[in-house]
């Protein structure tokens, strides 16, 4: 018998199995990516065709089913008023919110209790928040169907993710700053107000422009508050108004040729208008991140 | 400035109210979503001719409303729990490749990469499902109904490309990059001395994943696809335009058959009457009901493991 010395190498069976892995871990990678390339290029491939002025600047009055033409205009004036009305909603709540859970809660029972639903709000189905929207401002209330339900609908939506990121942000200013502050003697809210918020200011703008960009993509809450509309709304608290997402739903259920190449130009419009939020999002991270500032 | 007088400063009373204030208004809303779907959901369930849990037809708007919850939850929980099957593997395998794998340049390039794919519209998904992978599905389908059709999910004398496998593909695709962001962060925070120890005793770096990141990453990756599976059972309107709306109870996923309840409102808001709205809502409830327990039992296993506390965000 001979005795083994130093250090052997790997044996074959051990290396064929890492190998598979690592195959399998890169297939994984790719398997993830086929299908957002693909969503990509058919938007892209499908909307540039109909990508035009018209769509643009007109809305759907006076189309008939089968005619060409017509555009979103009053669809995208609809998104714009309804998220700006949700974030106006959304972010004092949620931004005060996270202002507790890190300056006054304290790690009591009523911050822990707030921190873990915050957590369980961000799982509400955008559905419900249509339905309760639906069941307490239309229905008990007596409220019209407007663009302002809808907003309300999306800023239950927008809330739980302007405060998870705001918390997040507050975290990171330093204790020295606010100690600095009440060893001058500026009482609590001040240094909260002028030390605290400016300095976690653009991360708490970059947490906001995610949460608009991914309420702006939200179909379902619309759908029960603010009614199909073809015509141009400007005033989002009285009748329906239209979304560019519930815009992109109603011509995708539409028969013809026409109304599909509108819903790919919608969907267009609508990633752009995502990606666009969330590119300034990255860019003003990008713009404050430490490595610059210097 | 005495210390009294610092604490007792002019403002901060009201500042603390108001962010205190803040913070209830959030539960408020909570408790309030339940509470109004529950009054109007009530006269429909009382106007109800049928058992609500268990009867499978939806007709509230007829003159003797008959409906029930049935068919419509056992297509939400069918389908997200296909989802699952299909999304947390690849999952895995995705927070993996960018933990560990990826070289570390592009790591974080690719992980926003992933991200991508949740930034998509659910309607531009919805899209894109009943236009490309509706038509694309019909070859796989029969393939699988041809080959595998022993197995009795894939049996069945019809095979269609709007089924519940393709809406199920659909929301494996939107969930992959909620349970692949977080289980990236959790395998990220695994013990670096334990994978450093591991390779210095020659473990391959599959060995070092296997005895020190997955063991570490377990009770993550579960919560994380719990929490994927709250998000596929309230998805609503990519499915709405997959789903071929029927109300039964059928295996045969790649047959004619698949609703859920949220795309059910969807489909059926249009032409609801006030029953039928209030049927909506009943229904709205109960997918309500069950994304809460879901989410809040995710959330307990990610909340009762310090080591996540930031990939919980």
């Amino acid at each position: 018998m001979t005795v083994q010395t130093g250090i052997q190498p790997i044996s074959a069976a051990r290396r064929a199995k890492d190998r598979l892995v690592q195959v399998l871990v890169y297939l994984a990678f790719a398997l993830a990516v086929i299908p957002l390339l693909s969503v990509l290029w058919l938007v892209v491939k499908n909307g540039l065709g109909r990508f035009d002025m018209e769509f643009l600047t007109h809305s759907m009055r006076n189309i008939g089913a089968r005619d060409a033409g017509g555009g979103a205009y009053h669809a995208i004036i609809g998104t714009l008023e309804q998220v700006l009305l949700a974030s106006l909603i959304a972010v004092p709540i949620g931004l005060l919110t996270a202002v507790y859970l890190v300056e006054y809660g304290e790690g009591g029972r009523l911050s822990r209790t707030i921190s873990f639903f915050v957590d369980v709000m961000t799982g509400v189905p955008s559905v419900v928040s249509g339905l309760f929207v639906l069941a307490f401002w239309i229905l008990v209330l007596g409220m019209p169907f407007s663009g302002f339900a809808g907003a309300l609908a999306l800023s239950i939506l927008m809330m739980p993710v302007v405060v998870r990121s705001a918390e997040e942000m507050l975290r990171l200013v330093p204790r020295e700053l606010r100690e600095a502050s009440y060893a001058l003697g500026v009482p609590k809210w001040r240094t909260i107000v002028k030390v605290v918020l400016p300095t976690a200011f653009t991360g708490i703008v970059t947490g906001v422009m995610l949460a608009v960009a991914r309420v702006a993509g939200e179909t379902a809450p619309l759908l029960l508050t603010v009614f199909i509309t073809d015509s141009i709304n400007n005033d989002p608290f009285n009748g329906p108004q239209m979304g560019l997402p519930l815009y992109v739903f109603d011509q995708a259920g539409r028969p013809t040729d026409t109304a599909i190449n509108r819903a790919w130009t919608g969907a267009l419009t609508l990633i752009l208008i995502v990606m666009l939020l969330n590119l300034v999002a990255r860019l003003i991270t990008w713009w404050r991140s430490p490595a610059r500032r210097r | 400035m005495r210390r009294s007088a610092f604490r007792r400063s002019r403002g901060d009373g009201p500042f603390r109210f108001a962010s205190t204030g803040a913070g209830i208004v959030l539960l408020a809303i909570m408790a309030a979503i339940g509470v109004f779907l529950v009054v109007k959901a009530v006269p429909a369930l009382q106007a109800n001719t049928s058992h609500f849990l268990t009867e499978l037809t939806w007709q509230p708007n007829a003159t003797k409303p008959v409906f029930g919850i049935g068919a419509l939850a056992f297509g939400t929980v069918l389908s997200s729990l296909l989802a699952l099957v299909i999304a947390t593997p690849v999952a895995v395998g995705v927070a993996l490749f960018i933990s560990h794998y990826a070289p570390r340049r592009l790591a974080s390039v690719l992980g926003y990469v992933v991200d991508l794919l949740a930034a998509v519209p659910s309607v531009v998904y919805g899209l894109w499902g009943v236009t490309f992978l509706v038509p694309f599905m019909l070859g796989p389908s029969k393939f699988l109904n041809d080959y595998l059709g022993w197995i009795p999910l894939f049996g069945g004398d019809t095979v269609v490309g709007k089924s519940m496998l393709t809406a199920s593909l659909v929301l494996a695709i939107m969930i992959l990059p909620i349970i692949a962001a977080i289980s990236r962060e959790i395998f990220l925070q695994a013990p670096k001395m334990q994978e450093e120890a591991a390779l210095a005793l020659g473990a391959t770096r599959w060995e070092m994943i296997r005895m020190s990141v997955l063991p570490f990453g377990r009770p993550g990756v579960i919560s994380a696809a719990m929490l994927g599976l709250g998000r596929a059972m309230g998805e609503t309107i990519a499915v709405a335009l997959i789903f071929p709306a029927t109300f039964n109870i059928s295996f045969q996923i790649l047959g004619p058959y698949g609703n859920s309840i949220a795309a059910n409102i969807a489909n059926g808001f249009g032409e609801a009457t006030e029953v039928g709205r209030g049927a909506l809502i009943a229904s709205g409830l109960v997918l309500f009901l069950i994304t809460l327990l879901v989410n809040m039992a995710a959330r307990f296993v990610i909340a009762r493991r310090k080591e996540y506390a930031r990939a919980a965000a």
